[in-house]
């Protein structure tokens, strides 16, 4: 039904009723983006756990030289459905569906997002998208084989013929117009219901991020829908957009591919940025260090990341090398802002360890060693010298593991309270972050030393040279290190499950507006929102000694209830 | 209303400046319309909010001064179930695999959709329930 959400302007209650159905007829319908951020997130950590399992295969494969666990054939599918699994259905979704969904209305006292239905709509297009792309491994071809980055020719009907690489393509089709409607969703929504008083910038920089990340959606997406479409119709209606035979230009698609799968990297990026800003700053006790500065620095790296497309490109020989090397170099400026403020936020706090400061601070530690190669690769001699190397695989996996992994469950240990109203288990977080610290550097790390020894990626067997097997060896048991601590995790949760710990509304003495309503929160979010004097309205309230306001908050006269259920209103 | 204007139409000057650096230095053409393309994006709703943000009343969320009771009341109406975006989703989907397994599957998804159209069109009129 439809109801009509009113602002609480005093603390009023009781809390709105949800009126509607239960269980499984309750995650098929409901447009509450609560429930459809919990449906994002669990179902892209079901996702994330099939890509790890690919992975696992793939180091197992590579553990030995001249190994044969599995085919080339399934090896090639492996690795391009554990990257495209990854990089489409659990990086980007577990940000902008899952955490965007649930949190971003909360921070800036919304009662849902802008379009519900649409929402939901776009949930179902990325549930169904997914299970097409996986489905590709029961076909008689197999799933796509062709990397996740579908280079052509290689992707054309002749060289990868079958339904496996059409499922794929269709996949990516109903995933990007997913990703597309989240965007437009998310901007409507941090532009038009802001709570009075939350101005632009008020707003946390989880949410500023998230608003970036949505226009850097709507930039890259339709870009890479509108190849996949030209790539279907050179693969079925007789075009030759990417053949050179028909007067096509293969290097377009790469063009196009990259014009969209850069900025996806900081699609990725930018909301676990966002996210692990905000914890340092509760955990540190302290508010975000160069508030303005965060979120210019978000704005420049969102954009220069739109102009950097063919640094990816440097070895095809047809790209402006210095245009796309400077623009690249450019970007380490606003992230070393970002670094800098970090450390700043964190300089002198008072800080505690708990499992999401350890996993936001690991993110730090590992993202800066991605972004440092990534300093290297930005320079068209040692790219040349690395490109499609095991040094490419390492860099790429710092960059995207490190903020996508480490931020991911830095953000999700830290709103696990919030999600679910019970606390996960301090010990076995622990435990799960110095596995995972431990075993990511054992894993990548010896990729980078294969990387400068030429070891190429995407091969499925290698004869023993040099240490390549050693070092393989070393990498495979690191991934072992990382699934045990995936694992850890998983048992957490369970337990959190089994044995419930209420949280409370505020466990962390958190600043934002998300933690001033109850864990989880009540239907149309909020009975009570505290005034909005800062980008710490939660703070201010509860500490209103320690706050970095200029002046007293003014009182505030107690207004009597105004929550409508909404049943007794305009029913449209 | 007015920051929100401003981020957009940055965007659109950035990537109009960079568009045409990048055609004057290399000329490429798909990079440059691609660029051109992007601060189209940022041109179209960014003027749009900067010419609003001028001729509209000052909104609560952004005034910095603003009480928890300048805002109060309706924000919104909100549907709090509705069965027809899953339906829309399976007819997606059936119209995708129809590109893959033969035509047969479209005319199911197009049945569907059209169901779903239907649903989500008469529950915003009269208020749907599941």
């Amino acid at each position: 039904m439809t109801t009509l959400a009113a602002r609480p302007e005093a603390i009023v209650g009781p809390p709105e009723e949800e009126h509607g159905p239960s269980g499984f007829l309750k995650w098929i319908t409901s447009t509450d983006h609560k429930v459809i951020g919990k449906s994002y997130t669990i179902t892209a950590f079901i996702f994330f756990l099939i890509a790890g399992c690919m992975a696992i295969v793939i180091r197992t494969q590579l553990a030995s030289p001249d190994n044969h666990i599995v085919s080339q054939h399934v090896y090639n599918e492996l690795f391009t459905m554990h990257g495209s699994v990854m990089m489409y259905l659990f990086a980007g979704p577990f940000a902008f569906g899952g955490l965007a969904n649930f949190i971003v209305p909360l921070q800036i006292g919304a009662p849902d997002m802008a379009f519900p239905r649409l929402n939901a709509f776009s949930y179902w297009l990325y549930l169904g998208g997914g299970t097409i792309m996986l489905l590709g491994f029961v076909t008689t071809s197999g799933a796509a084989d062709f990397g996740w980055v579908a280079y052509a020719p290689l992707s054309n009907s002749i060289n990868t013929p079958g339904a496996g690489p059409d499922m794929w393509i269709i996949a990516l089709v109903l995933t990007g117009f997913s990703a597309i409607f989240t965007g437009v969703n998310i901007c409507a929504t941090v532009f038009y219901l802001r709570a009075p008083g939350m101005t632009m910038f008020r707003m946390p920089i989880f949410t500023w991020n998230m608003l970036v990340t949505a226009i850097l959606i709507l930039i890259a997406f339709p870009v890479l829908t509108s190849a996949l479409v030209m790539l279907w119709c050179d693969r079925h209606l007789g075009t030759h957009i990417f053949t050179v035979s028909g007067g096509g230009v293969p290097v377009l698609w790469q063009n196009l591919f990259w014009f969209f799968g850069h900025p996806e990297v900081y699609i990725l990026a930018l909301p676990y940025f966002g996210a692990v800003t905000d914890i340092l700053a509760v955990f540190s006790r302290k508010p975000v260090f160069g508030y303005k500065g965060m979120v210019f620095a978000t704005i420049a790296i969102a954009s220069l990341s739109t102009s950097v497309w063919a640094h990816h490109m440097f070895t095809t020989g047809t790209v402006l090398l210095p245009f796309f090397s400077i623009m690249s170099y450019l970007i380490a400026v606003p992230t070393g802002i970002k670094f800098f403020n970090w450390i700043g936020t964190m300089w002198r706090g008072s800080i505690t360890f708990n499992t999401p400061m350890l996993f936001a601070v690991g993110f730090l530690v590992v993202f800066l060693f991605g972004g440092v190669t990534g300093i290297f690769l930005a320079s068209p001699p040692v790219d040349f010298a690395m490109h499609d190397t095991f040094f490419v695989v390492a860099h790429f996996h710092e960059v995207l593991f490190g903020t996508v992994v480490f931020g991911g469950f830095s953000a999700l240990t830290y709103w696990y309270p919030k999600y679910t109203g019970r606390m996960l288990n301090e010990t076995l977080g622990k435990i799960s972050f110095w596995l995972m610290f431990i075993g990511f550097w054992v894993t990548f790390m010896p990729q980078y030393l294969l990387g400068e020894e030429g070891m190429p990626r995407r091969i499925a067997e290698y004869l023993p040279h040099g240490n390549w097997t050693v070092l393989n060896r070393i990498s495979t048991a690191g991934a072992y290190l990382l699934f045990l601590s995936v694992f850890v995790m998983l048992i957490n949760f369970v337990e959190a499950w089994r044995r419930p710990v209420p949280a409370g509304d505020n466990p962390w003495d958190a600043h934002t507006l998300e933690w001033a309503t109850s864990s989880p929160p009540p239907h149309h979010n909020f009975y009570w929102i505290p005034p909005i004097r800062s980008e710490r309205p939660v703070w201010d309230h509860n500490h209103p000694d320690h706050t970095t306001l200029p002046a007293p908050l003014a009182p505030e006269p107690a207004l009597a209830a105004t929550v409508a259920t909404g049943d007794e209103g305009r029913d449209q | 209303m007015k920051t929100e204007g401003t981020v957009l139409l940055f965007i659109a000057g950035f990537f109009a400046l960079v568009a045409v650096i990048y055609w004057m230095w290399g000329g490429e053409q798909s990079g440059t319309a691609m660029l051109a393309g992007t601060a189209l994006l940022g041109l179209l709703p960014g003027s749009y909010y900067f010419w609003w943000s001028r001729h509209m009343k000052p909104r609560p969320e952004d005034n910095p001064q603003a009480r928890r009771a300048d805002g109060a009341g309706v924000v919104g109406a909100f549907p709090s179930s509705s069965i027809w975006p899953f339906t829309l989703g399976v007819a997606a989907a059936s119209v995708g695999l129809s590109l893959v397994f033969g035509f047969w599957t479209a005319i199911v998804g197009f049945v569907i959709a059209a169901m779903a159209v239907l649903g989500v069109i008469r529950e915003s009129r009269r208020g749907g329930v599941v």
